[in-house]
């Protein structure tokens, strides 16, 4: 159950998610492929605002996109529809922007994850 | 002419038919003066099951050729529709061998697994009996989807020109040619799974009512496809597409319509 709005959403995030998880894939095969340790990429990812950036706007995109999606498997499996759907929506939105936001924000600013 | 045998099978409901293409597919080798296994549902609104008949192969013998002689030769009260026998008025699409088809120009030959051929009324319809379906909500979802012409000149204006080349009227000529079988709204999942969506069939009406240079509802179009249960609803399966009796492409036409409604939303007009 999607508005012009929501499906242009999800189109958008959907366009930005896919350089973001080539660049994500890369990242973690690098630091695989070289061995860095726990140490080593904490002592690379915080106070970088470039690393801040690129994994805020994909914890934001992965948000918007999984929130819009979940939605309409909500509204086809479940019959959800009007207030309880948005509900649900923004609820999902809350909650993977919040996760993601607290994981970036203890790999770049040092806080505790 | 072989007897027609008739005999009860198991208890099955119309809730599970499905129309994934399956094993029927395989070519079957019924061979002249041989007999046909014949599956036909039989029910109601409130259930059925399936009842066994033998009917005799013919050369080029088609499902509604099968289905006619059950109906003439051993079961006189069997319900089912049809009328050009032709393929163009679309009246007797029917579940063969779970997948919807076109009965009467659909050949038993190239349908029937080992000799055997299962017959059910489409899917994602309700039964009126038998074979027969009540077509209202496929065609109540054609209005919802405003699938009809919009005029917007009097007899006294000039006629809107056509260009047959234009990239437009080239999309509608390619969808233009549904019979209103509904064998794409019974193969279609998302009819399945949320009762509000259009449907294949009335979004490709749509498609090309907003390709129509004489068309003058762009904007009741759009509205009507942008709402709930419209052309964003669609998951592009592609079952109609793949389904479809004439070749259209419903997905193209509804992948279209994303397009439009899509833009229309980007210019801030809804």
């Amino acid at each position: 159950m999607l508005t012009p709005r929501l499906y242009l959403a999800q189109r958008l995030s959907a366009l930005i998610l896919a350089p973001l998880v080539i660049g994500h894939v890369a990242v973690m095969i690098y630091a695989v492929q070289d061995g860095l340790s726990a140490a080593e990429i904490l002592g690379r990812t915080r106070g970088s605002i470039g690393w801040a950036l690129f994994y805020g706007l994909f914890a934001a995109a992965v948000a918007v996109h999984a929130a819009i999606g979940l939605r309409v498997i909500a509204h086809e499996t479940l019959g959800l529809k009007g207030r309880g759907l948005a509900a649900l929506t923004w609820a999902i939105f809350a909650l993977l922007l919040g996760l993601g936001l607290r994981a970036v924000w203890a790999v770049t600013a040092g806080g505790a994850a | 002419m072989t007897t027609a045998q008739k005999s009860g099978s198991g208890t099955d409901t119309i809730g599970n038919h499905g129309t994934g293409e399956g094993a029927d597919e395989s070519a079957g080798s019924s061979a002249p003066g041989a007999a046909l296994s014949v599956s036909v549902w039989r029910g109601g609104p409130g259930g059925g099951r399936f009842h066994d008949y033998e009917v005799p192969a013919r050369e080029s013998q088609t499902v509604l050729d099968v289905v006619s002689w059950i109906q003439q030769e051993a079961e006189p009260a069997l319900a089912y529709r049809f009328a050009c026998r032709v393929g163009m008025c679309g009246s007797c699409a029917m579940t063969v061998n779970g997948v919807p088809r076109w009965t009467c120009r659909t050949h038993v030959q190239r349908v029937a697994a080992n000799g055997r051929l299962q017959i059910a009324p489409l899917r994602n319809l309700p039964v009126i009996r038998d074979l027969a379906v009540d077509m209202d909500p496929f065609f109540e979802r054609w209005t919802a989807a405003e699938g009809r012409f919009h005029p917007g000149t009097t007899r006294h204006d000039p006629m809107a020109p056509v260009d047959p080349a234009s990239p437009a009227r080239r999309e509608a000529d390619a969808a233009i040619e549904c019979i209103n079988c509904a064998v794409c709204h019974a193969a279609c999942d998302t009819v399945a799974a949320d009762p509000d969506y259009l449907g294949p069939a009335p979004l490709n009406r749509a498609w090309t009512l907003l390709n129509d240079a004489k068309d003058e509802g762009r904007d009741a179009i759009l509205d009507a496809v942008a709402g709930r249960g419209g052309c964003l609803s669609c998951h592009s399966m592609g079952s109609c597409t793949r389904h479809c009796p004439n070749g259209l492409d419903p997905m193209r036409a509804i992948a279209g319509l994303k397009r439009a409604t899509a833009l229309r939303a980007l210019r801030g007009r809804r």
